[in-house]
């Protein structure tokens, strides 16, 4: 078992999570894309750690992960507070702000 | 495993700190810390003045440590690695931290004004309901301010101070949160226009968060491609033969996305003329202007650092980048009806010229970018203090038929923007004009003589919406509703006279400045 093929998965996975920030429609799912994104990212990390033999991939994780976890927070409360003005977590209907 | 578990098990080294180097970024960090607490244990009636005074003193104190280390005998020269190497201080990143203090300064003399609207541009209490009508009117009785939003600055001016000198990709990353995180919250936090407030901080949420995805997944190609992730080590792989090119390239595409998506360049503008219309004018000229800094800071750095000797194989892209960011902003900009999304499409059009600077990857290109970077700061922060002023019964009349025949009614507000727009247009006597100049003579060195042709004609375009505001205010008559010039207090005063002031010296005497600018370069 190659590292290669978790490299593979790791796109796939982000790939699936920007699909997902472009084509739904509910803040929160895209947000969990996003999340989705970071945690591709994090299997990379760890492989490439693997690969070179070096442990800082793995270290950067962490990062990533603490960076995660405070943007869900941020995120999260954003979105609270928009859905409790409009009953809707729809990015579609914030439309007051174009061209 | 066997590898992990056979390698040395050293004693771990604490990395030496070099205190008297970082110390602005420490002061900005604790400081912010320090008014966290602030927010917690003071009683609601005293915070705003503590958070004001808190923050005009750790602004004045990291600017003392920064001109304290900077004319520092042994510093004048070369720079220092410290950190572990993670954060290099040279002349570039002593250049750009002044420039963000200052313009911090300004931005948080905006923030923290309270005589234009009463109480503030923030709102009472962000979890409040807009739309129902007996929350609208509590909220404008009000006198006080959700005082959160000065440590919200200082947590954006340090993370913004620390992402100018990440000297490795990881660095890089914590800092565009740290910068990035507290901002999507300002944006939500408008007094007036609640809705459009938290809209503006949605949509920069989650094209920021999916941006930084975008940055982090570049950062671990990057990773893979150099098995390290500081700028000199990812340089040096870039000469190696025995890499993977596929990493490098997607590795690079990546990471320049992300950044390109902070600076507001060209196809990656989609969120600014939204989040510059929605946010509170002093969180909006915070943006505009501090984040540009920091956002080219960081653009520079890497490309010099890491990729300068790739260069030949993306400059291309950034070329077809710049070209699509000059025309984008200008051509944009003129269907505008909105005073901030047009400043918002000028700012896409100055991220355009900027990283025409940046691409010329040579000192002129460097210290003239950096020029301009602290030349259009200045001149947004005063225009945005403009703005705050132009007021009807509904809070900021921001439409542009709303400014017709201002000069009738207020002579000297509508001159001294008269005054920001011809150096945002770029003419003689203003530093917008010598920013230009100097980054343009910087691509002609480079021998991007198309480019400058594009950009010369591009600033032409845009000069027009410019002189358009102008003929506006001038030659068209006030409408019997129009809006009011409220009379600023002393901070917005402050803010608008510093910018202002800088504007028109970095426009007649911009020779120290340049020098300052061009003084040294990175290291690495």
């Amino acid at each position: 078992m190659t590292p290669t093929y978790y490299l593979l998965l790791s796109a796939l996975l982000f790939s699936l999570g920007a699909v997902g920030v472009l084509v739904r429609r509910n803040a929160i799912v895209v947000f969990m894309c996003v999340e989705l994104m970071l945690n591709a990212v994090n299997l990379s990390l760890v492989t490439f750690a693997r690969i070179n033999g070096g442990l800082d991939g793995q270290v950067m994780a962490f990062f990533v992960m603490v960076v995660a976890a405070a943007e869900v927070v941020v995120g999260l409360t954003i979105i609270m507070a928009i859905f409790k003005t409009r009953r809707s977590a729809s990015v579609d209907d914030s439309n007051l702000l174009k061209y | 495993m066997t590898t992990f578990l056979s390698q040395n098990v050293e004693r771990l080294q604490a990395p030496e700190i070099d205190y008297g180097a970082v110390a602005p970024l420490l002061i900005v960090l604790g400081a912010a810390c320090l008014s966290v607490l602030f927010e917690a244990f003071l009683p609601k009636g005293q915070r705003w003045a503590a958070q004001v005074v808190l923050t005009l003193l750790t602004l004045a104190a990291a600017g003392a440590g920064l001109a304290l280390y900077a004319s520092a005998e042994s510093t004048l020269e070369q720079g220092k690695l410290t950190l572990a190497g993670t954060v290099a201080v040279d002349r570039p990143v002593i250049f750009l931290w002044g420039t963000l203090l200052l313009l911090g300064l300004g931005a948080v003399l905006l923030i923290a004004d309270r005589s234009v609207e009463p109480g503030g541009a923030f709102v009472a209490d962000a979890s409040i309901l807009p739309g129902a009508a007996v929350g609208v009117r509590e909220q404008l009785r009000r006198r006080e301010m959700q005082t959160e939003v000065f440590p919200l600055t200082l947590f954006a001016l340090g993370g913004m101070m620390t992402f100018v000198a990440a000297n490795d990709l990881l660095t890089m990353f914590i800092a565009l949160e740290v910068m990035s995180l507290p901002l999507y919250l300002m944006a939500g936090l408008a007094r007036r226009r609640r809705l459009l407030s938290q809209e503006a901080a949605v949509k920069y949420f989650l094209l920021g968060a999916f941006a930084s995805a975008f940055f982090l997944y570049g950062v671990a190609l990057l990773y893979g491609f150099a098995g390290s992730v500081k700028l000199a080590d990812i340089a040096s792989a870039t000469t190696a033969t025995d890499r993977s090119d596929t990493l490098l390239y997607a590795g690079f595409g990546l990471l320049i996305v992300g950044l390109l998506f902070k600076a507001s360049v060209g196809p990656f503008h989609a969120w600014t003329p939204d989040v510059y219309q929605g946010s509170p004018t002093p969180v909006t000229a915070f943006m505009a202007a501090c984040t540009k800094v920091a956002a080219f800071g960081g653009i520079l750095r890497v490309l010099y650092g890491a990729f300068e000797r790739s260069s030949w194989e993306w400059n291309g892209v950034l070329w077809g980048v710049a070209i699509a960011s000059m025309v984008i902003g200008a051509v944009l900009g003129l269907t505008q009806t909105d005073v901030k999304r047009m400043i918002a499409y000028s700012s896409v059009a100055h991220a355009g010229f900027l990283l025409i600077g940046a691409i010329s990857l040579n000192d002129q290109g460097l210290s003239g970018t950096m020029f301009y970077l602290m030349a259009y700061g200045f001149t947004t922060i005063a225009a945005f203090g403009i703005v705050s002023l132009v007021r009807n019964g509904d809070g900021e009349a921001t439409h542009l038929s709303q400014w017709a025949g201002l000069a009738k009614r207020s002579p000297v507000v509508a001159g001294v923007f008269t005054f920001l727009l011809l150096a945002l247009a770029g003419l003689p006597l203003t530093s917008g004009f010598v920013g230009k100049f100097v980054v343009f003579a910087a691509a002609v060195e480079a021998e991007m003589v198309p480019l400058v042709v594009i950009a010369l004609v591009a600033s032409a375009v845009a000069a027009f919406f410019y002189l358009r505001v102008i003929v506006l205010m001038y030659f068209s008559e006030p409408a019997a509703d129009g809006p009011t010039v409220s009379v600023p207090g002393a901070f917005t005063t402050v803010a608008i006279t510093l910018g202002a002031a800088i504007t028109l010296v970095l426009g007649v005497f911009p020779s120290f400045a340049l020098d300052w600018a061009g003084a040294g370069t990175f290291i690495f």
